[in-house]
C-alpha cells in the first residue's frame, strides 16, 4: 500500500548479498499504533497531582551587566513557592561537551553578573501552577548596564573588537589556534598553477529545529531521594551525567526516562531544562515541570548556526579542481554548546566528496552576542554543502562543462586520500550521480557511465 | 508576469557516526521464559524508528520472528550507556551493539537446543519462524519457547547477550587535521527542477529526484521516510527558515509562533521521486549507514542552482526570499542596460 | 479565582472537570480528564497538534477556554477505535507509513475526520486545506495526504458496500485515483 523507493540492485551486485528474513524488509513500524490512537507516551502525557512548574526569568538585553535583581515582588505572587538563583545551582559554570573534553567551562546555568545574549536565564521561578510561575517570572525586575554588542562573525575576530567572553577571546581556541586547520598540500602553489580561479562567498541566518513537541522535562523526587527525570532529551545519559555535574550530586542519584520523542532535529541535545528542574524538585520535594513554550523554543532554545564560507578554487581547463581554500565561519552565538565539535565536523566534511590535491581550510568557532547555536540535522554539514555545491555549479557553467560530467571528474574513489588524511573507502558519489541522470534523463556519455568507485583514477 | 523553469543539480556525502568517534552504545539482551527477548538500551527514538529498526537487527540475528523481540528503551536504570541519538549513529552504532549482543544469545539458546534435541549445536539453524531445526531434517526441530523454558527451568542457563560498539576516538593534529572522523560515509544526488515567478520572486519548487546511497535499506518504508521528510526540511530551509529575519545586523522581528516561522504547507510540496542504492558498510549492521540527516542536504543547492538555472540569480545567501530573487532580477537588468 | 465545574460529553462518556479561568479545552482534557492523546504544540493556535471535534466542528483545543465550553461534546483521539479495531482512517495512516515521530498524528486524524464528515470524497486541494493547520516537521506531508485519500476511499467502500441499494446510487461511484506522484 505504501509507496516505498525502491531499491536498484544493478549497483555495488558483488558487494551485496541479500539472504535475510527481516532486514531489508518493510515490517511495520512498532510505534504506529500508539501513534494513530493517541496512546504513545511522550514525557509530558502523565498526571501528577502535586506537580509544580518552573517557568523563567530571561534577559532582556543582548549584552550587558547585572546591576540589580529584585526579586521582592515575584515570591509575593500567590502560588510561587520558591525563587531559584545562580547562588542555588552547585555548580554553575558548565560546557556541555566538558565530558569528551572541551573546555573551557564557559557558560552559566543562571547568569550570575552579566548577560551575554537576549533570553539569557536569570532567574527560575518554581509555582504551583503554571499561570503562577508565568506571573512570577514575569515580576522579576532586574537592572542592566548595557554592553558593547557584538553579532556579525568577521567583525567579532576583526582588530579591536569588544571581546564578550571572559575566557578572552571571541572564539574558540582549538589547541592554540584559532580555528580547526586543514592543510592538505600546498594551496598557493595549487593557485598558482591553475588555469582559473574562482572564489566566492555564501551566507546563511540560523534556523530552528521546530519540532512539534518543544523541549521538557518533568522530575519527580523519589522516596529514597533520588530524582527521577523524564525528559524528551535525545541523549539520556548525556542528560544524566551533565546534570549531575551541574547538581553536584552522585551520577547513581539520577535516573532518567525517556526514548519517545516528538522530534528532536538536534535540538534536544543540549541539556537546557534538566537542572534547574532538578533543583526546583529538590527544594519542594514535588514533582516539577519545565516545559518550554513555542516562544522559548523559536528564540531561545538553541538553532543551527549560521555560517559565513568563503570558497576559492583554482581549476585547469579540463576541470579538475586542484586546489581549495576555504574560510569557514559558525556563529556559535554567546556559549560554545556544541559548536566547537560541529566547527570540527565541518572541517572534516571539506572539500567535499571530491579528491582535490591541495585543501586549506580555517574552520572558526565565533561568538556572537546571539542565542547559542548547537546541533542541528547535518550539523556542521547543511551549510557547508549549500555552499560547495553553489561553487561547483558555478564553476561548471563558468568552464562551460555539464554540471554532471565536472562532478564525476573530481569525484572520490576508494583509495582517494582525503584532506584530512583518511583513505576514502565505500564511496559511491559516482554512482548516485549516474543513478539519479539516468533518472531524469540526463544523457551522460560513456566514459562517465563506466567510471565506478572501486576503480582507481585514471585506470 | 512570467514563470520560469530551471533544473539543478547537487552531489553530496554525509558521515555516520559523532565526529572523530569515542560514542558508544551499549545494548543488554535476555530472552523471558517463553521465548521472548528483551532488548534493554539507553536510547532514545526520536520519530526515526530506531526502536522498529532495532527490533529487525535483534530478530535477524537471532534468527526468530519479529513478535519475539521487545524493544526496552529509555531508562537509564535498565539501559545500559547509550551516547544518544544524533549525527546519524543511531542504527549504525545501537544497531551493532544489538547484533552483537544477539549473537551471543543465540549462542547459548543453540546450545540449549542441541542440548534438548541431543545434537550438536553446529547442525542447527533457524529460519526465522521460531523454530530450531536440525540443518537437512527439519522435522527434527523445537520451538523457541520450549526452549526458553528448558533453559530457565530445567538446564539452568542464561539466554542472554551483552553487545557494546565504540568506534574509537580518534585526535585532530592539530596543525593540519589529519583525524578519523567518521565510520563511513552515505552518498545522495538531487535533481531539483523549480519555477520562478519574476514578477513576485517566489520560488516553487515542482520536482525533486533524489539517488541515495546507504550501505543498507534495513527497512526500506523507513528509509524511505527519511528521504521524503529530509528533502522537505531542506525545501524549508532553502526557501523559509530563518529565526532571525535580518541576520546579522538586527535580532529585531525574530519569528515566536508558526504563523511566522515558515514552512511549506501540503499544498506547497514538490514530487519527490527516490531511488535507493545499497554499498553496504563492511562496519555497519548489514551494510547499513546512517541516513537520519543527510536527507535535507542536497535539495538546497540543488534549488540554488536550479534557481539560477531559471532565470539568472545567484542566490548565495539562505534562505532564498522572494526578494532576494528581485533584488538578483534587478541587478541582473541593471547589468542588461549598461550594456 | 474559583475553580467551577465543567460538563461535557467526550467520546461518548459524561464527564465532569474541574476548570479555572485560565483552563482550556486543550489542559482539560488532558491534565483533568487524563486524555494525553490530544498535544500540546505551540498553545497559540497555529500548529494544530491540539485539534478536537468539539460538537463535530474542528477546533484548536488550546484556544478554547474550558468554562465556555460546559455541556458540549468533544471528540478525542481516543475516540475513534473501536475498541482493539482501528477506523478506516488510522488504518490508513498505519499501513501508508504516513506516522514518525507522531506528534502531529492526533491533531491530523482529528482535522481528517471532520474533512470526511463533511465530505466523503474529497479531492487533493480538499485534503491539503483540510490539514493546511496542522503542522508536521518530520514527514513532509505526502504521506499524510495520501493516507488520508485512501482512508476516505476505504470508508466510502465500507459505506457501499453496507449500504441499501437506494443509497447505493446516490454514493459517488468507482473512486478517482490518487494524484499520481512518480
Amino acid at each position: 500500500m505504501a509507496r516505498i523507493n525502491p531499491i536498484d540492485t544493478e549497483y555495488f551486485k558483488d558487494e551485496r548479498t541479500s539472504d535475510f528474513n527481516v532486514i531489508g524488509t518493510t515490517v511495520q513500524r512498532s510505534d504506529a499504533r500508539g501513534h494513530v490512537t493517541g496512546r504513545t507516551v511522550f514525557f509530558e502525557d502523565m498526571m501528577l497531582p502535586d506537580l509544580a512548574f518552573v517557568k523563567m526569568h530571561r534577559s532582556s538585553r543582548h549584552h550587558a551587566m547585572i546591576v540589580d535583581v529584585d526579586l521582592s515582588q515575584a515570591r509575593q505572587v500567590p502560588g510561587v513557592l520558591r525563587v531559584i538563583t545562580h547562588a542555588d545551582v552547585p555548580q554553575n559554570w558548565y560546557t556541555v561537551l566538558r565530558l569528551i573534553g572541551v573546555e573551557p567551562n564557559d557558560e552559566p546555568v543562571l547568569a550570575e553578573d552579566r548577560v551575554l545574549y537576549l533570553g539569557e536565564p536569570i532567574v527560575a521561578i518554581v509555582a504551583d501552577t503554571e499561570a503562577a510561575a508565568i506571573e512570577g517570572a514575569a515580576q522579576v525586575k532586574v537592572t542592566y548596564s548595557d554592553l558593547p554588542i557584538v553579532l556579525d562573525v568577521e567583525e567579532a575576530l576583526a582588530e579591536g573588537a569588544p571581546v564578550i567572553k571572559q575566557a578572552g577571546t571571541n572564539y574558540f581556541v582549538y589547541e592554540g589556534h584559532h580555528a580547526r586547520r586543514i592543510r592538505f598540500g600546498d594551496v598557493e602553489k595549487g593557485f598558482a598553477a591553475a588555469d582559473h580561479l574562482f572564489e566566492w562567498r555564501y551566507s546563511s541566518a540560523p534556523i530552528e529545529h521546530a519540532p512539534t513537541e518543544t523541549t521538557g522535562c518533568i522530575v519527580i523526587p523519589q522516596g529514597g531521594g533520588r530524582l527521577q527525570i523524564h525528559s524528551n532529551t535525545q541523549a539520556a545519559f548525556f542528560t544524566l551525567d551533565n546534570t549531575a555535574l551541574i547538581l553536584d550530586r552522585p551520577f547513581t542519584d539520577l535516573q532518567v526516562k525517556g526514548g519517545t520523542v516528538g522530534g528532536g532535529f538536534g535540538g534536544k541535545v543540549d541539556v537546557m531544562v534538566e537542572p534547574v528542574a532538578c533543583i526546583a524538585a529538590t527544594l519542594i520535594n514535588r514533582p516539577v515541570k519545565f516545559v518550554y513554550t513555542r516562544e522559548e523554543e523559536m528564540q531561545v532554545s538553541s538553532p543551527r548556526a549560521a555560517e559565513r564560507i568563503y570558497i576559492k578554487d583554482g581549476v585547469m581547463n579540463d576541470g579538475r579542481i586542484v586546489a581549495r581554500k576555504v574560510m569557514l565561519y559558525v556563529d556559535a552565538g554567546a556559549y560554545s554548546r556544541h559548536t566547537p565539535y560541529g566547527t570540527t565536523k565541518a572541517a572534516a566534511h571539506l572539500p567535499g566528496p571530491y579528491t582535490i590535491p591541495n585543501v586549506y581550510a580555517d574552520c572558526h568557532c565565533v561568538y556572537t552576542n546571539r542565542t547559542p547555536s548547537s546541533a542541528m540535522r547535518g550539523f556542521g554539514v547543511t551549510i557547508a554543502d549549500f555552499a560547495l555545491e553553489s561553487q561547483m555549479d558555478r564553476i561548471a557553467r563558468a568552464l562551460d562543462i555539464d554540471p554532471l560530467q565536472f562532478r564525476l571528474r573530481n569525484a572520490y574513489r576508494d583509495g582517494d586520500l582525503k584532506a584530512h588524511r583518511k583513505i576514502a573507502s565505500g564511496t559511491a558519489l559516482i554512482e548516485v550521480i549516474q543513478r539519479a541522470a539516468a533518472l531524469v534523463g540526463h544523457d551522460l556519455p560513456e566514459e562517465y557511465r563506466a567510471m565506478s568507485s572501486s576503480t582507481p583514477r585514471g585506470a | 508576469m512570467t514563470l520560469l523553469r530551471g533544473r539543478g543539480y547537487a552531489s553530496v556525502n554525509y558521515p555516520t557516526g559523532m565526529n572523530l568517534g569515542g560514542d558508544p552504545s551499549q545494548a543488554l539482551i535476555h530472552a523471558t521464559t517463553m521465548g521472548g527477548f528483551v532488548v534493554s538500551l539507553s536510547s532514545v527514538d526520536l520519530g526515526q524508528g530506531l526502536k522498529t529498526v532495532i527490533a529487525q537487527c535483534a530478530a535477524e540475528t537471532l534468527g526468530l520472528p519479529m513478535e519475539n523481540i521487545i524493544i526496552d528503551t529509555a531508562d537509564t536504570d535498565t539501559g545500559p550507556h547509550c551516547m544518544g541519538t544524533f549525527a546519524s549513529r543511531g542504527t549504525h552504532r545501537v544497531g551493532n551493539a544489538v547484533i552483537m549482543a544477539a549473537r551471543e544469545a543465540r549462542e547459548v539458546m543453540l546450545q540449549v537446543a542441541a542440548d534438548e534435541l541431543e545434537v550438536d549445536a553446529a547442525d542447527l539453524e533457524t529460519d526465522g519462524s521460531g523454530f530450531i531445526s536440525l540443518k537437512g531434517a527439519s522435522e527434527k526441530r523445537i520451538h523457541i519457547s520450549d526452549v526458553a523454558l528448558a533453559a530457565h527451568f530445567k538446564q539452568g542457563k542464561t539466554i542472554s547477550g551483552r553487545g557494546i560498539f565504540l568506534k574509537e576516538p580518534s585526535t585532530p593534529v592539530p596543525e593540519t587535521g589529519e583525524m578519523d572522523p567518521d565510520s563511513c560515509q552515505a552518498h545522495a544526488c538531487t535533481v531539483a527542477e523549480v519555477e520562478v515567478d519574476d514578477e513576485t520572486g517566489v520560488i516553487e519548487v515542482l520536482t525533486l529526484h533524489n539517488a541515495y546511497e546507504i550501505g543498507r535499506a534495513l527497512n526500506p518504508a523507513m528509509a524511505t521516510q527519511q528521504v521524503e521528510g529530509g528533502a522537505w526540511m531542506g525545501v524549508s530551509h532553502a526557501l523559509f527558515e530563518s529565526t532571525e529575519p535580518y541576520y546579522p545586523a538586527s535580532r529585531a522581528h525574530g519569528p515566536i509562533d508558526f504563523s511566522e516561522y515558515l514552512m511549506p504547507g501540503p499544498a506547497d510540496i514538490p514530487v519527490q521521486t527516490s531511488i535507493i542504492l545499497e554499498r553496504p558498510a563492511s562496519n555497519g549492521p548489514f551494510g547499513a549507514k546512517g541516513i537520519g540527516e543527510m536527507t535535507a542536504n542536497a535539495p538546497i543547492p540543488a534549488i540554488a542552482n536550479a534557481v539560477f538555472d531559471a532565470c539568472g540569480v545567484r542566490l548565495t545567501t539562505m534562505p532564498f526570499t522572494p526578494e532576494s530573487v528581485l533584488r538578483g532580477l534587478d541587478e541582473l537588468r541593471a547589468g542588461a542596460a549598461v550594456q | 479565582m474559583s475553580a467551577r465545574i465543567v460538563n461535557l460529553v467526550v467520546n461518548g462518556s459524561r464527564k465532569g472537570m474541574i476548570a479555572y479561568p485560565e483552563t482550556t479545552l486543550l489542559t482539560g482534557l488532558r491534565e483533568a480528564l487524563g486524555l494525553m492523546g490530544t498535544k500540546r504544540g505551540c498553545a497559540q493556535g497555529a500548529c494544530g497538534s491540539c485539534t478536537v471535534l468539539l460538537d463535530g466542528e474542528p477546533v484548536v483545543s488550546c484556544l478554547v477556554p474550558a468554562l465556555v465550553v460546559d455541556g458540549s461534546s468533544v471528540q478525542t483521539i481516543e475516540g475513534l477505535a473501536d475498541g482493539n479495531d482501528l477506523n478506516d482512517l488510522q488504518q490508513a495512516f498505519l499501513d501508508g507509513f504516513a506516522t514518525q515521530c507522531g506528534f502531529c498524528t492526533p491533531g491530523m486524524i482529528m482535522s481528517a475526520e471532520a474533512l470526511l464528515a463533511r465530505n466523503p470524497d474529497p479531492t487533493l486541494e480538499d485534503v491539503n486545506e483540510a490539514i493546511s493547520g496542522n503542522v508536521c516537521r518530520c514527514t513532509g506531508y505526502e504521506r499524510i495526504v495520501s493516507a488520508i485519500l485512501d482512508g476516505a476511499h476505504r470508508r466510502r467502500t465500507r459505506a457501499a458496500a453496507t449500504a441499501s441499494p437506494e443509497d447505493r446510487d446516490a454514493l459517488s461511484p468507482a473512486p478517482q485515483p490518487t494524484e499520481a506522484t512518480s
